[in-house]
């Protein structure tokens, strides 16, 4: 015990990005003692990265919005796989929380009367995304970190969290070791929070950053959590292509939300080719009533390129394999266009662009007001996560709560963009009440030091071994395997030669040396990223095999049509007692009646 | 800081490990400031043609002296403080009375203070290279604190913008056998432009742009006061040019008063 | 652009540069280039980054000696400035204690922001406790909240750098980040006292080197640090002027005017 650092929360939250920020200060106002651990620096997460906006039914620019429509568009986005009290809350609270976050400082950009302005988004009914031109996500965490600062809230930076400590079936506590010096330190809790993120890292092309490696999923599923829906994976239709080492970066939903229209090498908007039965009816057909939409004709319907995100990413996929790519295999995003329309032109669109703007200019070298983009679909989001209750975001595992991304249950089959900001607010802040209120009511638990002991043995090994593989290039070929075999459209064989894929790659990582010493070592930190990264890959894959039609952002190649039967429950992973993993087909959150009505109402 | 953890060590005076020509800027600042401090000096106490007046001639008076404080003969022209007093030494060129005043104005702007602090002092010499000194004060004590009367330097420049443009306004009259006539020559333009490029400056000053509107926070609320400042803050985006452009043009109007004055060069009538 | 060699700095203050050699192909920025070395010939090699677009403003270093986002700084402009048969040089920042490698310790920042009062909003405009904020005013405080807080305003300023004035300085991005909240729409804090005394804004000799590496283009000098000083001034050096407003403010009982 004496070379563990130990400190002492009642509620201990993994993960510094929004719902991690959210549920820490939210906690701390709950009168307990918080401690936040997070791999990067304070305000790095992944969450600075979101663009677009925070989608809250405000009613600001359309009156006509409200709760019950909003959570009628999260749920038809969602294929109705959602845990519909997840999205009902989503959807009430939404508001509230973007007025919260004005109280605490940010700023978001107004309307005419001063009040907050909303965007148009994909899959949203009406301009309902609050956001600050696109750097929406940065605003949010800045607001977020400069407010959480002054709660009294433990902040440890730049620590990796390896294993979740338990006692009996309740979490009590974690190890983790910080990267600064390579040490380990015990968090002792009554409750924990996971607000980790995704498992983006698994592929290799991917919107996220190195963070996003599957930590949350991982400790929750080695702790005896559920997994659910872990086969819906987003893949973002718009990332860079060119040049290769910026491929996967993502250029935000707002270009096509503020006209940006894709073309394919034939110079034809091909998302008119291909509309999906059930958006038909609020798709415009003409490019002019797509820009009078965008222009924000109420009248108008949106134009084909803001239908949901599995879909516009699926029709470039079928534009580039069938020969009309643009050059380096995406398609044009086009927004320069819009000077046949407005007369400054490009003034707008760097003001209401700004990083899209610089972004291209610094990394490709391309004036986005005077020429198109070529984009491409990148892997962005995960839909699956750990199981929580709907109300109060606690896992299978008692004390063990998850809020965001790594929570799964709000978004379904697929995430309407914009609802992932708002996602970590509402959830975040639940999960923080949850997680105090819980504290409060249970003592802290003992810690097992055999089990400490044994996995920080376990996470010293790769340092110790000498000569074996570089965890870059496990990593890397993961990444690629992943990408080739579980990635946007996928079939039975593949799935199979993934798994035994994934059974090769876990022996190797097994023997990965990494050479150096703990004080701030990337080379380890990637050897123990492994892990996590191996684990949501496996569950990924057998998930995406087990699914046998195409839902939302799950898409078979052998199974293309939406089988009815499939509708009615979520695949669910957990641990089995013989360390197995298990799968079962759990059947969805029944939707109350009154909900049913209002999505009738909505249809 | 970390643990036992060292900072690095301070950088010599002129280390750094940037690749480009980092010494040009300052040195141009330099060589530049030095010229003009030079000549105004020089100027100043030279104090002799400065003035064109009399039959049909415009009337220029260089910005160095202007306003006209003493009679000066010949011309038997308007002064503020009539002749020059005999009390005062004959060393003491008006030009001394005046220049404080634009003097100050530059000393004081935020453009310029960084550029000298740079040029003359290597405070930094330039970005991201080391220092001669290691002992530092700023301008966050005596006696650099006095910076800080940067908007009363202003209120007086501003004035100064008044009368010079009341000299380019003389400067479009002539006297033709004891009659005004209306009429420009290329020193009314050279005059004209003075006046027009140091208003682009003084009015583009940083505290101007705080006393019209800076100081508030929501000058949506005073919609005559948001023009104003976004007037001051377009000409303040280009403080610097504002600030170069204007120097150069002080210094050829007092040039080109000179030479006309000393018979060197002639004023062309333009009509 | 064929095999380019690195002089990397590795170890701390008491480390020195290392020689290393990668492939560079088209696009790449320095930041991959630092990835490839440290998957082909230093797996240690210390250095932290996140997005890997210029959004999360981890991955400041020096390259060339001038300090820059290695995410977003691309190896053909590097090498244009890189004299042929040298080596292209990257090291920590140089203004905060290294801990290994590329990687700074920047803790001091955090420290910082803490002892800067938080925003405290007035009172609600509307019945439904929202805020009516004209677009024209959020423009203004938008620009300085685009900071990304990758500290190389911090690194290059160098009060900070070459005077070591921690203590007494807040630096560039505090300054940024007391300017968002002085000139907040809704914020009702008063934070002058404070920026003449604690935080130093008087160390600012406004030699504008933290505007040039702003890699989100902030104004900082102009928009931000000058008008706090003029704050200031309205304050504490401007006695006619304090007196002109003392006379016009219809609140004389507050005991004196304030911005």
């Amino acid at each position: 015990m004496a070379e563990f650092q130990t400190h002492e929360h009642d509620v201990l939250v993994i993960g510094a990005g929004g719902a991690g920020l959210r549920a820490a200060i939210e906690a701390a106002a709950g009168g307990v003692s918080v401690g936040l651990v997070c791999k990067s620096l304070l305000g790095k997460a992944h969450t600075v990265m979101a663009e677009g906006g925070l989608a809250a039914a405000l009613a600001n620019v359309d009156e006509r919005d409200s709760w019950k429509v909003h959570f009628a568009d999260t749920m038809r986005g969602g294929q109705y796989l959602n845990n519909p009290r997840m999205a009902e809350l989503h959807a009430q609270e939404a508001p509230g929380c973007v007025h919260e976050l004005e109280s605490w400082g940010a700023l978001f950009d107004r309307t005419r009367d001063g009040r907050i302005l909303q965007r148009n988004f994909g899959g949203h009914a009406y301009p309902r995304l609050a956001h600050v031109g696109d750097r929406t996500g940065l605003e949010m965490i800045r607001t977020l970190q400069d407010h959480g600062i002054h709660q009294g809230i433990d902040v440890h930076m730049e620590c990796t969290v390896v294993e979740l400590l338990k006692d009996g079936s309740r979490v009590v506590g974690a190890l983790a070791y910080d990267r600064e010096r390579g040490r380990f330190r015990i968090f002792r809790a009554k409750a924990i929070v996971l607000a980790t993120g995704g498992i983006g890292r698994a592929f290799k092309i991917t919107s996220n950053s190195w963070e996003y490696t599957g930590d949350g999923q991982s400790l929750a599923y080695h702790a005896g959590a559920d997994l659910m829906d872990m086969e819906f994976i987003q893949f973002h239709p718009t990332g860079m292509v060119w040049p290769p080492s910026v491929r996967g970066i993502l250029v935000t939903e707002g270009v096509r939300g503020e006209g940006g229209v894709l073309k394919n090498s034939l110079g034809e908007r091909f998302m008119f080719n291909d509309i999906p039965e059930p958006y038909r009816k609020s798709t415009s057909d003409t490019p002019e009533e797509g820009w009078r939409y965008v222009t924000g004709d109420k009248n108008a319907r949106r134009p084909p390129e803001l239908l949901t995100r599995d879909h516009v990413a699926r029709c470039i996929r079928r534009e580039v394999r069938e020969g009309r790519g643009s050059p380096h295999g995406g398609v044009y995003l086009d927004i320069a266009w819009i000077k046949e329309r407005i007369a400054n032109a490009p003034d707008h669109i760097r003001k209401k662009l700004p990083s899209m703007y610089h972004q291209f200019m610094q990394l490709a070298n391309i004036d986005i007001t005077a020429e198109p983009m070529e984009v491409g679909p990148t892997t962005h989001y995960t839909m699956g996560g750990v199981r929580v209750n709907g109300d109060t975001q606690m896992s299978t595992v008692p004390g063990l709560f998850a809020a965001g991304e790594v929570a799964a249950g709000l978004h379904g089959a697929n995430r309407l963009g914009g609802n992932s900001l708002s996602d970590l607010l509402v959830f975040g802040k639940r999960a923080g009440a949850h997680a105090a209120q819980y504290a409060k009511a249970h003592g802290s638990g003992a810690i097992d030091i055999h089990a400490v002991d044994t996995a920080a043995q376990k996470a010293l090994a790769p340092l110790d071994r000498t000569g074996g593989e570089s965890p870059y290039q496990i990593q890397q070929d993961l990444q690629e395997m992943m990408q080739a075999k579980v990635g946007i459209v996928r079939q039975e064989s593949e799935l199979q030669e993934a798994l035994v894929e994934l059974d090769k790659l876990k022996a190797r990582a097994a023997k990965a040396s990494a050479p150096g010493n703990r004080e701030y070592n990337p080379g380890w930190h990637t050897a123990l990223d492994l892990t996590c990264l191996l684990t949501v890959s496996e569950i990924s894959a057998r998930a995406a095999l087990e699914r046998k039609e195409s839902r939302g952002a799950h898409t078979r190649d052998d199974f293309p049509d939406k089988v009815a039967e499939w509708g009615k429950f979520n695949l669910v992973f957990r641990r089995g007692t013989d360390g197995g993993m298990v799968v079962e087909r759990t059947p969805l959150v029944p939707l109350r009646d009154e909900l049913k009505q209002v999505i009738e109402e909505h249809k | 800081m970390s643990d036992g953890q060292a900072f690095f060590p301070q950088a010599r005076f002129g280390q750094t490990l940037r690749r480009d020509h980092w010494w040009v800027q300052p040195l141009l600042t330099f060589l530049g400031l030095s010229a003009f401090i030079v000549y105004s000096t020089a100027r100043a106490v030279h104090g002799k043609h400065f003035l064109v007046a009399g039959d049909d001639a415009q009337f220029l008076l260089s910005p160095f002296f202007s306003p006209l404080l003493f009679a000066h003969a010949p011309h038997n022209v308007h002064a503020w403080l009539g002749e020059f007093p005999g009390w005062m030494p004959q060393w003491v060129s008006p030009a001394f009375l005046i220049l404080w005043a634009p003097a100050g104005f530059r000393f004081t702007c935020y453009y310029y203070r960084g550029a000298y602090y740079k040029a003359f002092w290597a405070d930094p010499i330039n970005c991201a290279v080391g220092e001669p000194r290691s002992s530092y004060l700023g301008e966050h004590s005596l006696p650099l604190i006095f910076q800080n009367i940067h908007r009363y330097f202003f209120y007086v420049a501003a004035l100064f913008i008044g009368l010079l443009a009341h000299d380019a306004y003389l400067a479009c009259w002539r006297t033709q056998g004891g009659v005004e006539h209306f009429g420009m020559s290329v020193g009314t333009l050279v005059l004209a432009i003075n006046c027009l490029l140091l208003g682009g400056y003084t009015f583009g000053c940083h505290s101007a742009r705080h006393l019209v509107g800076g100081g508030m926070d929501e000058l949506s609320q005073a919609p005559g006061r948001h023009g104003c400042y976004n007037c001051v803050s377009s000409l303040n985006s280009r403080h610097m040019v504002w600030a170069w452009c204007s120097l150069f043009w002080v210094g050829f109007t007092d040039l080109y008063v000179w030479m006309c004055a000393s018979g060197v060069w002639k004023d062309i009538r333009l009509f | 652009m064929g095999r380019v060699n690195f002089q990397i700095w590795r170890g701390t203050a008491t480390g020195g540069f290392q020689e290393y050699a990668t492939e560079i192909t088209e696009g790449m920025v320095v930041l991959d280039a630092v990835h490839q070395i440290q998957a082909e010939s230093a797996n240690d090699l210390a250095c932290r980054w996140n997005c890997k677009a210029g959004k999360c403003g981890s991955c400041s270093a020096e390259v060339n000696g001038h300090p820059r986002l290695m995410c977003m700084t691309r190896m053909d402009e590097v090498l244009k400035e890189t004299p042929p048969g040298r080596a292209v040089t990257l090291r920590p920042m140089q203004a905060f204690v290294p801990v290994r490698d590329l990687v700074a310790d920047v803790s001091w920042n955090f420290e910082v922001k803490k002892r800067i009062k938080p925003f405290r909003p007035r009172q609600p405009d509307a019945a439904d406790g929202t805020w009516r904020m004209a677009q024209s005013d959020v423009d203004r405080v938008q620009e300085f909240r685009k900071c990304i807080e990758c500290f190389l305003c911090q690194n290059v300023c160098h009060v900070l750098r070459d005077h070591r004035k921690h203590d007494e300085f807040i630096g560039p991005r505090f300054l940024v980040y007391a300017a968002a909240l002085e000139m907040h729409p809704l914020d009702v804090e008063d934070r002058t006292d404070e920026l003449r005394k604690a935080h130093g804004i008087g160390y600012c000799n406004i030699t504008k080197c933290c505007t040039k590496v702003c890699p989100e283009h902030i104004t900082i000098t102009d928009n931000a640090i000058i008008p706090l000083k003029e704050r200031v001034v309205d304050r504490h050096y401007d006695p006619f002027g304090s007196l002109w407003r003392w006379f016009h403010s219809t609140d004389k009982a507050s005991g004196g005017p304030s911005s």
